[in-house]
């Protein structure tokens, strides 16, 4: 994985000779990635910068570009909506991010143990990853609405009072989302994990086995921290899936019931595109990049800069 | 529970660790299996015996009839053509967009990996750590530079918006792909005299079936699974699979017909299915490879 300085390698002892010559054959191979440079500079760096500048402003139907300073921030934060929101996604982002990951590690660990047919509980527990989220979304809501669903048929079982109408109730609504995302995601820290696990050293096992040690104990004990940069790693992953969460409440809440289950990217696009408040949609947005830039900061320095940073 | 033994070829007895194993992973399995069982079994019933019947159960009257509505007659709004239009749609998206993703990606791994060019790794960097920044922070300036240049609401604004953001990903499979092949091969193409893209065509692509297969597995199932561009790019007439059942389910008037809707969810996700249940080990290779990002 440490791949970033790797172009170095090629080429090097060619470089003081013949510098003029090499650049002009060079000269193609810059003009191929010109293309994705300006999409960079463009998309990439100028757009966000764009949308960062909008959010100090007061447009509202059609971009302007006057300066409010933080006015837009301080209303985002009293805005009950926003609130909501970022509520609703530090419940969804806890309970989905360690949900996905105990889960995970529990098929991972599961299906390591010689079971039969391992193929077929591998592609049962992967098989969610491949479908939409918003195919995913209208496949629980079905599963979950209580005039049909879940409720209905532990009644028709002879539990009459039995009651689970989370999807429909304000407090719990948000909670039928982590089940659905569990549901996509949760295949995927399996996948990364088991690949760990085989990884791991046989003469581990030996050793372990020889000392007595309880099985549970040597996966939580040793085997486990082995597996950290796996770990890290899906992490990571879940938690920029977390922040990017929209389609799935669209297809299955649309938000609601009332604001019940509101995330900040539907906040975003909502003020963008439907209500026509662009500077309040873009301070909302740009707090969604300042969120991204923190979990990834610390991940991207301990990946790349400190390491780097020591004498090699 | 100190027998389980967890690597090795011991010959396995059915002790109470292992009974505990299996029931777990099954009771996992009917967890991940249910919501589609339920949508198959929903979808082949009509809607009399799904207000009184079981969820779970296999139809009495097993009828196709929700499926052939779903596919050419349920209503997205005004218009009743099923989601079939959704479908095409979606092939029309779908095409240009993984063709173009990963020849961009080829080029640039390549370009990346095997010629130094200045300001390469700078250029890389930024890509990969755009991957991780939500879209919600690109999409309307893109929406203001696409309706300047006359081509927002289309199919090809569409495409491009599916190229551009599939270049991290593409780039970085592409880029580790060429990094990984032996550089004597290059050198020795170098020496023979082939420039840029000689040695690309000639040699390099050739070789890289592996990846394209990988990043086909990747880009077919992203593409097709997307919502928030479609909804934002495509334009009514354009308008993707996604997009199209997430306005069947929630805009049908009256009662809703929960066969039909399932019908069409099944469609939606019938083409990421068979991607993935044909490609098997592939898919996951694709998704560590994706997974590995940065």
């Amino acid at each position: 994985m440490a791949i970033v300085s790797i172009p170095n390698a090629v080429a090097t002892s060619e470089r003081p000779a013949k510098s003029r010559r090499i650049n002009r054959t060079r000269l193609p191979a810059a003009l191929a990635l010109l293309p994705t440079a300006l999409i960079v500079l463009v998309v990439y760096i100028g757009c966000m910068l764009w949308t960062v500048r909008l959010s100090f402003t007061s447009s509202t139907l059609l971009p302007k570009l006057d300066w409010v300073g933080f006015a837009q921030y301080s209303r985002l934060f009293m805005n009950d909506r926003f609130l909501v929101s970022a509520e609703n996604i530090l419940i969804f982002g806890v309970l989905f991010i360690s949900g996905c990951l105990i889960l995970g590690f529990l098929l991972a660990v599961f299906i390591d143990q010689n079971v039969r047919a391992e193929g077929v509980f591998r592609t049962i527990f992967l098989y969610p990853y491949s479908m939409s989220f918003v195919v995913t979304g209208v496949a629980w809501q079905w599963f979950l609405n209580p005039g049909l669903g879940l409720e209905k048929l532990v009644r028709d079982m002879g539990f009459e009072s039995f009651t689970f109408d989370w999807l429909v109730n304000q407090q719990m609504a948000i909670y039928t989302i982590v089940i659905a995302g569990l549901w996509h995601g949760a295949g995927l820290t399996m996948a990364i994990l088991l690949a760990g696990l085989r990884g791991v050293d046989a003469e581990l096992w030996k050793a372990s086995r020889i000392d007595g040690i309880p099985v549970w104990r040597v996966y939580l004990s040793i085997v486990l921290p082995l597996l950290r940069p796996m770990v890290v790693t899906a992490t990571v992953l879940l938690a920029v899936g977390v922040v990017k969460l929209y389609d799935l409440v669209v297809a299955m809440t649309l938000g609601g019931p009332g604001i019940a289950t509101e995330v900040p990217a539907k906040f975003v696009m909502d003020h963008l595109f439907e209500r026509n408040n662009i500077a309040l949609g873009t301070a909302a947005a740009t707090v969604m990049l300042i969120t991204v830039v923190a979990i990834l900061a610390p991940w991207v320095y301990a990946k790349y800069i400190r390491p780097q940073g020591r004498p090699a | 529970m100190t027998t389980v033994i967890p690597q090795g070829s011991r010959p396995r007895r059915l002790t109470a660790g292992r009974i505990g194993i299996y029931a777990f992973l099954i009771t996992a399995a009917l967890f991940f299996t249910l919501p589609l069982w339920i949508m198959i079994v929903t979808s082949l019933k009509p809607m009399d015996e799904i207000r009184l019947g079981n969820i779970l159960a296999w139809p009495a009257n097993l009828t196709f009839d929700a499926w052939v509505k779903a596919w050419s007659s349920a209503c997205t709004g005004l218009e009743c053509n099923g989601i079939s239009v959704g479908f095409w749609n979606s092939v029309r998206i779908l095409i240009p967009s993984v063709i173009l993703s990963i020849a961009a990606g080829a080029i640039n791994g390549y370009a990346l990996s095997l010629w130094r060019v200045r300001g390469a790794n700078l250029l890389f960097g930024i890509l990969l750590l755009g991957a991780f920044i939500p879209y919600q922070v690109f999409l309307y300036p893109l929406v203001r530079i696409f309706s300047t240049t006359g081509i927002y609401n289309s199919l090809l604004c569409i495409i491009i918006v599916h190229v551009i953001f599939g270049l991290p990903t593409m780039t970085l499979l592409f880029r580790n792909y060429y990094t990984g092949l032996p550089i004597e091969l290059f050198k020795a193409a170098r020496i023979d005299g082939g420039g840029f893209w000689t040695i690309f065509f000639r040699v390099m692509l050739p070789m890289s079936t592996p990846m394209i297969v990988v990043a086909a597995i990747l880009q077919v199932t992203g593409i097709w699974n997307d919502f928030i561009f479609g909804l934002t790019f495509a334009g009514r007439e354009n308008l993707p699979m996604t997009v199209q059942l997430n306005n069947i389910v929630h805009s049908t008037q009256g009662e809703r017909a929960y066969n039909v809707d399932m019908a069409a969810t099944m469609l939606a996700a019938l083409v990421p299915l068979v991607v993935y249940f044909v490609s098997g080990r592939w898919f996951v290779r694709g998704i560590a490879a994706g997974a590995v990002k940065g």
